[in-house]
Parts: structure tokens; sequence; C-alpha cells
């Protein structure tokens, strides 16, 4: 009944391209950016900073990073984090190595420095593809992660081989450091995440993203209609890396404060992203979103509801949450393989019809 | 749908704040992951000494004690997630138990004006209370732990070790490389070699790390571990036949966990100690009697009378013994985190003090005091029995070398201050 195309009048060909072409969808959509960025900040302390919006936030910015690659060109990557370190790293030494530049900057250039880091080791993507590319990606995160331990240049030869962000302003409001209050990290993050979505929104659906769908579905024909491998596969590692770079910097400097490179960035890191990707739905940065809610949001509301509402001890919550988040990933993605972004989409064809479906 | 989850998801939230009770604590514990078999003793240990002192003596100062367990998995990111749960209920002290997890939130803590108590671990500098206002780590530090286990080998070598090679095996992250700092000094002090070898998390593999050990005999090996890299290591120490007795641990790679899996093998190895061991306690018979025999017993109430059992239930007497100072100095027994900091800056345990709270000779005497945040490094070495099934004290507490920590823990904390803009002062 609203939500429809009649009556929905394009007289141009930039408004039949725009990214949401009916009318609901676009208030929609501008309705969430409203709230998001005048209701939020004002409603939100520490506890939902730290624990839903942050994580949420900079996880979605990695899973747009981690999309590009893996759901739009179809190259699996494991090094998610370790490039996420790199991110975190290079953040970090420019921050103290200039302080005097804001940390808007510092955070875009680590995803610069990540990106020349991931088209490297995005090489052997143009001789090997697949599990095998998956295996080539596999070492980049246990290097960079060795390499990070390793090299106390990194972590400016502390004792402890940690990295702690200072405080650094914008328009002299603390976004990092401990006096930061939960709305000017939260506003930053966010500020980031918009703009990351918008280009790679913007990017995906013109000619590189169509050039990437293309190596994706089939290398060899995409050759033959005048792609260029090297530049599609070597500017989605790139593009991949520069969203992933800007999230390990934020995960660092705004959300942790303090990291260890062993930890944090871990395996463990580039699977999450990953299943993030897969079960949002690849090729979709609606299901980027979707995944990192799914991932982020998940555990910590059964946490509460098992322990807080139900009082039941710590461990057997931890346990249950570890066999629920799994045994609904499973059913996920036996009921739709193609994420929950295919939920969403066919939530939208049904909407279309609604209230008169034939 | 939709607005129904939301609803729920909120609800969910909201109802996560406990009831507010009148002396918040939280234990920060991991009962789950590769770090449990260690967390849940200290865990049961910490939560069973409160327990005992809300049935026995009805709280501290008339006041009850509301004990909230967070897991955490020992995962930074969770241990942030419980922290910012839970430290708007008035929590007076925060045990985080993880080096990692310390170290964020130190700074957060500060800010917040909530005290930390890192006992044993954590950020060594921390002992300098003039610039780390709101972190204790008493009764001991990593680098006590260090100097004290150089002393005893010097010790048992007549006083000199020049020569000598020592082996470091530590857990490759902020907790193993901690002592490596001290150790340089202390190999230069001494002129033993130093060589350094990093194990990842969680320390499953330590295969190549112990052929080079087989490769290079050295005299020494200390090992800075924790979770399932001790067992892992104790293991691969007894099948390369490394002597157990030249095998030292810090003291949180000495539990009965770490050792039971070698069998016999690991009959002789030594793990250092900042409180006394086993269950001849008149304590115990108070927590047999109002907690275990009543059923409240946390956990599956197995561990009484473990190590790390004993270290969580000396860990909540400090607690407890400086909520007790605290209310002393403000005449209050509702006592707030600020006033909080004021009892454990002004902690003095004594041997009279342990002795009526039913644990005498438990752990050394030592004060704290605005400038020294960390006791005064007293530690002893215990032995594992492994037909008797214990490890046992085999030296008195004795004190670390303070000439060489204190000023590198001056200098440490000079560069914290330094880098985070602290004017430090008493």
């Amino acid at each position: 009944m609203f939500y429809r195309e009649a009556g929905d009048f394009k007289t141009s060909y930039s408004e039949d391209n725009q990214t949401f072409p009916i009318k609901f969808d676009r208030w929609r959509y501008y309705f969430v950016l409203l709230v998001a960025f005048a209701v939020v900040p004002f409603l939100i302390n520490d506890y939902w900073v730290n624990a839903v919006f942050l994580p949420f936030l900079i996880y979605s910015i990695a899973a747009i990073g981690l999309n590009i690659l893996v759901g739009y060109c179809g190259q699996v990557s494991l090094g998610t984090g370790g490039f996420m370190a790199v991110g975190a790293y290079a953040c970090y030494k420019l921050m103290t190595s200039f302080p005097e530049v804001n940390i808007f900057f510092h955070v875009l250039m680590s995803g610069g420095i990540t990106a020349l880091v991931c088209v490297a080791f995005g090489l052997p993507s143009l001789r090997i593809k697949g599990f095998y590319l998956a295996v080539a990606t596999l070492a980049a995160q246990f290097f960079l992660v060795w390499l990070f331990n390793k090299v106390a240049w990194f972590y400016n030869y502390s004792a402890s081989g940690q990295i702690n962000s200072p405080e650094r302003t914008v328009f002299g409001v603390p976004v990092t450091g401990a006096q930061t209050e939960p709305w000017a990290a939260y506003m930053f993050c966010l500020v980031f995440l918009v703009i990351c979505a918008v280009i790679a929104r913007n990017l995906t659906r013109g000619m590189q993203g169509r050039k990437w769908m293309a190596i994706r579905d089939m290398d060899i024909a995409a050759e033959i209609i005048g792609v260029n491998p090297l530049k599609a596969k070597l500017s989605a590692f790139g593009v991949s890396g520069f969203f992933v770079g800007i999230s390990g910097a934020l995960f660092f400097a705004v959300y942790l404060g303090a990291v260890e490179v062993g930890e944090v960035f871990g395996i463990s890191k580039s699977f999450i992203v990953l299943f993030m990707v897969i079960i949002g739905g690849l090729g979709s940065i609606f299901g980027s979103f979707a995944g990192a809610a799914f991932l982020v949001l998940l555990p910590v509301l059964l946490k509460n509801v098992l322990v807080g509402t139900l009082g039941w001890p710590t461990d057997t919550a931890a346990h249950l949450e570890f066999m629920i988040v799994g045994a609904l990933i499973v059913t996920f993605l036996i009921a739709e393989p193609h994420g929950l972004a295919q939920l969403w989409r066919v939530a939208k064809e049904k909407l279309r019809l609604w209230p008169f479906p034939h | 749908m939709k607005t129904k989850l939301l609803t729920a998801f909120a609800a969910a939230f909201m109802s996560a704040a406990p009831a507010l009770a009148e002396l918040t604590i939280v234990d920060t514990s991991y009962r789950t992951g590769p770090y449990a078999a260690n967390g849940i003793p200290f865990s049961d240990g910490y939560k069973d000494y409160f327990t005992l002192l809300n049935e026995r003596d009805g709280g501290i100062g008339g006041e009850m004690i509301n004990l909230v367990e967070c897991e955490t998995g020992y995962n930074t990111e969770k241990g942030v997630e419980c922290y910012e749960a839970t430290k708007g209920d008035g929590v007076l002290v925060y045990q985080p138990l993880s080096t990692g997890i310390s170290y964020q939130l130190i700074p957060k803590a500060t800010a917040d004006g909530i005290p930390l108590h890192t006992m044993g671990y954590g950020r060594t500098s921390a002992k300098n209370g003039a610039v780390f206002n709101w972190v204790f780590n008493y009764p001991a530090n990593y680098w006590d732990g260090a100097s004290l286990a150089v002393t005893h080998i010097l010790e048992q070598n007549g006083g000199d070790i020049n020569g000598k090679s020592i082996t470091l095996i530590y857990h490759n992250s902020a907790y193993g490389k901690e002592p490596i700092r001290t150790l340089e000094e202390l190999s230069k002090k001494h002129g033993f070699n130093l060589t350094l070898l990093p194990v990842d998390h969680p320390g499953q593999e330590q295969k190549s790390q112990w052929l080079q050990i087989r490769r290079e005999k050295p005299d020494y090996v200390l090992m800075w571990g924790w979770g399932v890299m001790n067992p892992v290591a104790i293991q691969e120490a007894v099948n390369i036949r490394f002597p157990m007795e030249n095998f030292i641990g810090i003291w949180w790679s000495g539990s009965e966990n770490d050792v039971k899996s070698a069998g016999e093998g690991a009959n002789g190895y030594k793990a250092l100690a900042f409180h006394n061991l086993g269950s001849d306690y008149p304590v115990y018979g108070d927590i047999q009697t109002h907690v275990a025999d009543a059923g409240k017993s946390a956990g599956a109430g197995d561990q009484m009378g473990t190590v790390l059992y004993n270290r969580g239930m000396y860990a909540a007497m400090l607690a407890a013994e400086a909520i007790k100072t605290a209310q002393e100095m403000h005449g209050t027994a509702k006592i707030n985190a600020a006033q909080m900091r004021d009892g454990m800056e002004n902690l003095v345990i004594t041997e009279a003090k342990m002795e009526a709270i039913g644990l005498p000779n438990f752990g050394p005497e030592f004060s704290v005091s605005c400038e020294n945040h960390g006791g005064n490094g007293f530690g002893a070495v215990s032995q594992w029995d492994a037909t008797a099934g214990e490890f046992k004290l085999i030296t008195e507490y004795y004190q670390s070398d303070q000439d060489v920590i204190q000023p590198l823990v001056d200098e440490d904390s000079a560069s914290f201050a330094a880098e985070n803009g602290i004017e430090s002062g008493c």
C-alpha cells in the first residue's frame, strides 16, 4: 500500500538510478539517518556504546570491506584480522608520531596504508583461486600478527608489547582515551560508517562494481569482455583493505583503547568478520550491517537474558550462548543460504504486493 | 515482530542491571575457554569468601556484599563489556584476573574513579601510586616474581650464577612480556645468559620451543604461563626429561591443574607463591560449615584447598580488609568507590589481623601507601610433591631485589605519566 513504485514518477536518469527508488524506502533511510545522528546520541550511555553500538558500527565497516572482496569480487580472504591489525598499528604509529594532526586523518591514512598492504597480499590472487587463495591470505593473517609481536618499533618499544591510544580530540571533543564521552565515540564511528557505506554502495553499483562482479561470476568470461583481472582484483583488495583498515583503526583507538595483537586481531577475528559477511549475505551492503548486528547483538542479548533475567550461572550461560548462536547460524544458512539480506529482499517483494498478493 | 523483538531486546538490557546492594563487588571470572581451568578455582575462592562473610557475619560492618559475576572468557572485549555493564552499580573494586583486561581498564577505571586491584598481575609500574592513583597491585608483582626466581637460583648456586643460562618461556602477550625487562637488568647484574621463547595464545603448541630447550640445555627454565599453556609446558618438560627442580614457574603457573596431568614426572616442579598453600586454616572450617554444607558453594564446590582457590580467597580477604579499613576511616559502613580507594591505600596486613580472620601465617605482612601501591614484594618458592599431590612452600618469604626493580618502576610509570599527561603526586 505504502511500499510501491506506482505513482512515484522519475523524470531524469539520475532519479531512475538512485539507491532507493521507492519513496517509502528513501524516507525510511532518511529517518534511520536522522535517528542515528540526532536521537541516539542523546539516549545512549557508556554501556550501550561500548557493548552494543561501537562494536556494531566498527564490525559493520569491516564487514562492508570484506564483502567487497568476498561478496562482490569473489576473492576469499581469511586475513581480515591481520589487516585490521595493520590499520590499528598504522593508526597508533601515526597518532604517536604526528600528535598535531587530527585523528580523523590518521584513521583515513591508516585505511590507506592497510589498502597498500592488502594489495601486496592480494598479488597471489592473480595466480591462485578459491580455497588456495584463502590459504594464502591465511598466511597474511599469521605473518602480520607475528610481525607486530616481533618488531618492537611497531609498539614503540613498550615493555608490555601493547599499544595504547592516547587522547585525541575532534573539534575539541575527545574521541579516544579514557575521557571520551559515549556520544562522541559513537558519532565519530558513525560518521566513518556512513561515509564508508555510501562509498561502498556507489562503488559497487557503478562500473567498478560491475567489473568485480564479472570477475566473481566467471573470470575468463570477464577477461574476454574486456575486464582487466589485474586491475579488478587488486582494486578489490585495495578498497577492501581501506575499509578494513579504518575498522581496525577505530577498533583500537576508539573502542578498546589498548590492544594486544595476538589476542584482539587473531584468526578468530578473521572468521567472525567472514561469518558476518556470509550470514548477512554475500554481495550486499545491507547484508554487512545485518551480519554485524546478528553476531554482535545476539551474544550480548543472550547473555543479558540468561544471566540478567533468568539468573543462570555465568558459565552455563556462556556455554549455552555458543550453542544457541551456533544453532541459529546453521538454521539460518539452511533456511536461507543467501543470508539475512535475502530475507530482506523477499520481505520487500512481499511488501510491494501487500495487502493484495496474487 | 520487529517492534516486539526490539521491546524484548530493550527489556533484556534494562533488566541486566541488578538491584542496588550496599557493597557491590564484581567478579570478572572465566569459567569457559582455554583459561577456564585456572579461572574457575580463583573465582570459586573469591566468591566463597564473600559468601562466608555474608552468611557468618552478615556482610562487612553490617552491610551485605552483593557479588556480581560476569563471564569474560579471558577475552578483552568481553571484559570491557562486563566493566561497562556493571560500573554504574556503585562497584567498589574490580579484580579482572587478566593482564590484558587490566590494561584496558586502567585508563577507564581511573577516569571513572573506581579502584582496580590487579593482585600479582597487570601493569607492574602501577606500584607507583603517585601516577596510578586508582590501581593497586599489592602484595607482589611480575617484576618481583622475576627477581624472586633469580634470587632463588642465586641461593642454590651459592650466590654466583655468572655464565649460567636461563631460558624464559612465556605467553606471548602483555602478561608474558612483563618480566623480560627485569630479567634483562638482572642478567646484566648477575651475568647470566637470558634466552626468550614466546608461546602464542592459547599455548597448546610448544613442540618447537621445547625442542630448542632440549638442544640448548639451559641450566634453568622460567615460565610465565597461564591456562592451557601450563600443563602443556610441564608435560613437554617431562618429555624431554628436563630436571624439574630447575624449572620454575611464576605464581600463575603453579596450581594442581597444571602439574597433575604430567603425573609422576612433574615431581619437583617449582612455582613461586605470595601466599600460603593447603587447607589447614581455621577459616576453612567456617567455609565448610557456612558455605559448603549450606550448599552455597560457588561453581561445583570441588576446588577448596587448591592453590588458586586459596589465591582467590586471599584476593577476597584483601578486598574485605580494605573495606573494613575504609569503613573505619570514613566512619560509615556504606562506603563508595572513592572511600574504598582510601581503604586500599591505607591497608595494613599484619600477622595479628590474619590470625583474627582465621588465616594465621597465610601471607607476608605488608602495608600500602600512596607512593607504594604494590606492597613489599615478598614471596616464596613452592614445590610440587607428586606422591602427596600437593604444592608445599620450600622457602621462607623473602624480598625481591628492590635496587633493580624500583628504578624500573619509576622509569615506566614516568613514561606512562608523560604519555597520558598525568600530574604525578600524592
